[in-house]
């Protein structure tokens, strides 16, 4: 099975921890990952912001270094959400086609293709609150969602955490309320973001868990970046990284 | 061309949000009130059902409008009703204007209307001699404190109990320091009615129109629209065109959907069904157009004209609850104002679209299944095709899409170690760097990123 | 062309293609032994009273619950009150009335509520302006929804109807619902089949 890998141009510069988890993680569950090197990013941040022809060379690049792939994995919900649902400034076409359907945000990856059963490298002995994404749960459903009171529960991102060994996950009050990153939103309406931000924290510390961890890194560098002016001592990880192995 | 400046609904919110304490209450408020709807869905098993049956009836009515509106004014004539037609808030406020002088009525009492909040309608006539009194106890506070609603449910939920007790407190003399609601709402009661018992005319707005009996349906808690409606002989009823729904076996769907949906309440305590004027007296039904026959050519947008009224999505937009529904400076707030304001005018409205994180609470909670937060993001592509993204976002997403179409340039801007670091988090952030640092810390760029991780340590020669 | 003519003429051109009118359901889940316990459930939840069956003495009953009540307005046969809805010819003076008796025609299970047409009321005021209501409802007459309620003639035949379900209320203030706010103070609904008897 071969797999191009795409690292996020923020999970590039800032985390890159977080690309090295998610290849290591592929490649010790047996998967062959291949990262184009030419790659930059998935055009969501000019389409986010109405600036859909100017992410059109993006996502053509994109698509030219990514159609060849039977499985293209991003550790991100939010840049999966964009290339398999809103990926419509490059031409239409069937390798534009090939991109969409074969995009899977890291996650959905291992629960529903790999169908992982266990992670015996991973250990994480601390006290965890997960923050799945909008992107994750209300894009690309990889949770149920809230709204629907009536639809049976799940949570993936939940199911492969439970598999950490000694891993303890806790609850928080409205637990898929958007964080307010948002994107551009996060600059252009920098005080409601900040304030969404601020709230998530203070829902999540009720629980007063060690680290927050979720599939989304653009969360959580908002929220980290939330708690660090706040001067909390919550920590952040990227799922990829309790999955691969990391004990702290 | 739009006279009025552009809402800047981000500053807007920035001062609503300084004061800590009145940001929570309405948060917390506007809160219980989605967590009531949940409670209030789950209680009805079809409830999933009921939505997509609720959309695929205003969907076909809409895709059938000009039809069922004939029907439904035929239905109103042959009951005995005046109809008036009206392309617009001025044409509208015209004709209300001259039904009242035809009566010599100079004494108006009236339940809450989003449309003739959209018309402007009270100060339309106040300026005529017309004296305009609010019934709805929400819309009165606003009135009373000449403010517009911050929410078409609940207009003066932006403030607390303890606002209103001093909004009352200087109109009626009641006490300032009682800010219990059932205080509160007794004084209404007791300078409202004596108001509502000498007018000489009565309105009201329409949740629905039936096009099969042509009848006018109300839903409210009070009581208002059945004493606006009723007590005077005179009864105008001013209804947007896209209310229509063609039989009752139709309006029942969204009757089970509307309060559920607004507060979490099986129904209102009063859904009310104005078919025909009184024996002794007279009902007009004034049908308006104001931009609903053009948003329902828009490919993309006609859709928001399925909407009910319910504000369930301003009650779940993590948004609106932290900016207030005066920060948005529009009849319709929240995620459906940002969908419906644009099509009244596009360059006032050109920055609510980008008011939203997209996180598409709303449309799951929306009755009628709109896609909210799909619209809000094609909106923001209008904008752009209409030139109406400000300059400084224009230029930093053209500069971003040169920049990720280019891995060289790419590379360049983002190594590690490189003095084009210190923009980095501006290009990361793909906006002005220090409104995010405002209340963040921002990100620190690590010692060496994945790319050239990979090439020291995985790349193939 | 005129007004009306120019609007429809633009709503043609603009309204998409036909979408077809889904199926209608009536979503009946209970059975009819059920109807009662949840019609007294459901107004409960909207703050309403429900007696279970007619007491034996009305006006009794009435001057035990409303002891200061001096002007009662009966609509029904059931009870000779101290006024009836004629007597409110300016109908904003049912504002003088105390009590309203009237009699409903339909209850709905699911909210609670009770219909109310201009022929129960005759002067539609005294269901607003008295300041409370008791209403008598057959129990045989309580459908299971919304859904059946409206299959009920007096909504395509009846000048006005209204489904009152539970006193006027606001959650205007604070968001939690208050009573009263302009109309009603409370509402007694009386579980009390038709040709019952009288008092």
């Amino acid at each position: 099975m071969r797999v191009g890998l795409v690292v996020p141009c923020y999970i590039d510069v800032f985390y890159p921890e977080v690309g090295i988890a998610a290849l290591e993680l592929l490649e010790r569950l047996g998967v062959e990952v291949d990262y184009p090197f030419d790659q930059t990013c998935c055009g969501q941040p000019m389409a986010n912001s109405g600036c859909e022809a100017d992410s059109r060379a993006t996502e053509e690049h994109f698509i030219g270094l990514f159609s060849r792939f039977e499985y293209i994995v991003i550790p991100s919900g939010s840049c999966t959400h964009h290339v398999r649902n809103k990926f419509i400034a490059a031409p239409p076409g069937p390798e534009r086609d090939q991109v969409s359907k074969h995009v899977y945000d890291l996650i959905e990856f291992l629960h529903d293709v790999l169908k992982v059963n266990e992670f015996p490298w991973s250990e994480f002995p601390h006290k965890v609150a997960l923050h799945n994404s909008c992107s994750a749960v209300r894009g690309l459903h990889m949770a149920s969602m809230s709204e629907r009171v009536h639809d049976p529960y799940f949570n993936k991102p939940k199911a492969l955490l439970e598999k950490v060994k000694g891993i303890e996950l806790v609850d928080f009050p409205r637990h898929d309320e958007c964080c307010g990153f948002g994107g551009t939103f996060s600059a252009t309406e920098e005080a409601v973001s900040a304030r969404m931000g601020y709230d998530k924290l203070g829902f999540i510390q009720r629980s007063q868990p060690e680290y927050i961890v979720s599939s989304d890194m653009s969360c959580l560098m908002h929220l980290q970046g939330c708690g660090r002016r706040l001067g909390t001592e919550v920590k952040f990880r990227h799922i990829a990284q309790l999955l691969n192995g990391d004990h702290a | 061309m739009s006279v009025h400046p552009v809402v800047d609904q981000a500053s807007n919110a920035a001062r609503f949000l300084a004061d800590r304490s009145r940001e929570e209450y309405f948060d917390t408020l506007m809160w219980s009130l989605r967590e009531a709807r949940d409670r209030s869905a789950s209680e009805v098993p079809e409830w999933e059902q009921l939505r997509d049956l609720g959309s695929a009836i205003k969907e076909h009515t809409l895709s059938h409008l000009a039809d069922y509106l004939e029907q439904f004014e035929a239905s109103a004539k042959r009951n005995g009703v005046e109809v008036h037609w009206a392309h617009d808030a001025h044409e509208h406020n015209q004709i209300v204007a001259e039904i009242l002088s035809r009566h010599g009525a100079k004494q108006l009492i009236k339940s809450k209307s989003m449309l003739t909040e959209e018309c402007d309608m009270r100060r339309y006539l106040e300026n005529r001699g017309v004296t305009v009194t609010e019934t709805d106890l929400g819309e009165r506070i606003q009135q009373l404190d000449d403010e517009p609603p911050a929410h078409i449910v609940g207009p003066a939920w932006q403030k607390s109990p303890e606002d209103v007790a001093r909004v009352f407190a200087k109109a009626y003399g009641s006490d300032p320091n009682n800010a219990a609601p059932v205080y509160l709402a007794h004084e209404m009661r007791v300078h409202t009615r004596a108001l509502i018992e000498k007018a000489d005319a009565g309105m009201t707005g329409a949740n629905f129109a039936v096009a099969e009996t042509g009848t006018v349906v109300t839903a409210t808690n009070e009581g208002n629209a059945d004493l606006s409606g009723n007590v005077p002989r005179l009864r105008i009823c001013s209804v947007g065109i896209e209310k229509i729904v063609p039989t009752h076996r139709d309006l029942a769907v969204f009757i089970r959907l509307l309060s559920r949906s607004a507060v979490g309440m099986p129904i209102t305590q009063y859904t009310s069904h104005f078919r025909a004027p009184r024996r002794d007296g007279e009902m007009h039904i004034i049908l308006v157009d104001n931009g609903r026959s053009e948003r329902l050519g828009m490919e993309k947008f006609w859709q928001s004209l399925k909407c009910i009224r319910c504000g369930a999505c301003m009650n779940t937009c993590p948004v609106y609850r932290r900016s207030g529904g005066l920060s948005y400076g529009s009849t319709y707030m929240g995620p459906i104002g940002i969908i419906m304001m644009p099509t009244f005018d596009i360059r006032r409205f050109s920055e609510l679209p980008f008011s939203s994180t997209l996180n598409g609470s709303c449309s799951n909670v929306c009755p009628v299944k709109i896609n909210i937060h799909e619209q809000i993001y094609a909106w923001r592509e209008v904008m752009d095709e209409k030139h109406q993204i400000k300059l400084a976002k224009k230029s930093a997403m053209v500069a971003a899409g040169e920049v990720l179409s280019h891995p060289e340039l790419y590379r360049i801007v983002t190594a590690a170690g490189e003095t084009t670091l210190k923009r980095l988090p501006r290009f990361a952030i793909y906006n002005d760097f220090n409104a995010w640092g405002k209340h963040r810390e921002t990100p620190l760029p690590a010692g060496q990123t994945f790319h050239e991780w990979y090439k020291a340590n995985r790349r193939k020669a | 062309m005129g007004i009306r003519e120019d609007i429809l003429d633009r709503v043609r051109r603009n309204q998409p293609a036909a979408i077809p009118h889904p199926d209608l359901r009536d979503f009946t889940h209970l059975a009819s032994a059920d109807l009662i316990t949840t019609f007294a459930r459901s107004l409960g939840v909207m703050a309403g009273v429900l007696i279970d069956k007619p007491p034996d003495d009305l006006g009794a009953f009435l001057r035990e619950k409303f002891p200061d009540a001096k002007n009662i307005c009966s609509a029904v046969p059931e009870y000779v009150g101290t006024s009836k809805p004629e007597d409110y010819p300016v109908w904003a003076d049912a504002a003088k009335i105390d009590v309203s008796v009237v009699r409903s025609p339909l209850g709905v299970a699911e909210t609670g509520s009770v219909l109310l047409s201009d022929d129960d009321l005759r002067v539609n005021t005294i269901a607003f302006l008295a300041h409370d209501i008791v209403i008598l409802l057959a129990p045989d007459k309580i459908v299971e929804n919304i859904h059946v309620a409206y299959q009920h003639p007096a909504f395509k035949e009846k000048a006005y109807s209204v489904l009152m379900s539970g006193p006027s209320g606001s959650a205007d203030i604070g968001g939690k619902e208050v009573h009263p706010a302009q109309a009603v103070m409370t509402l007694t609904v009386i579980l009390w089949p038709e040709s019952a008897k009288t008092s």
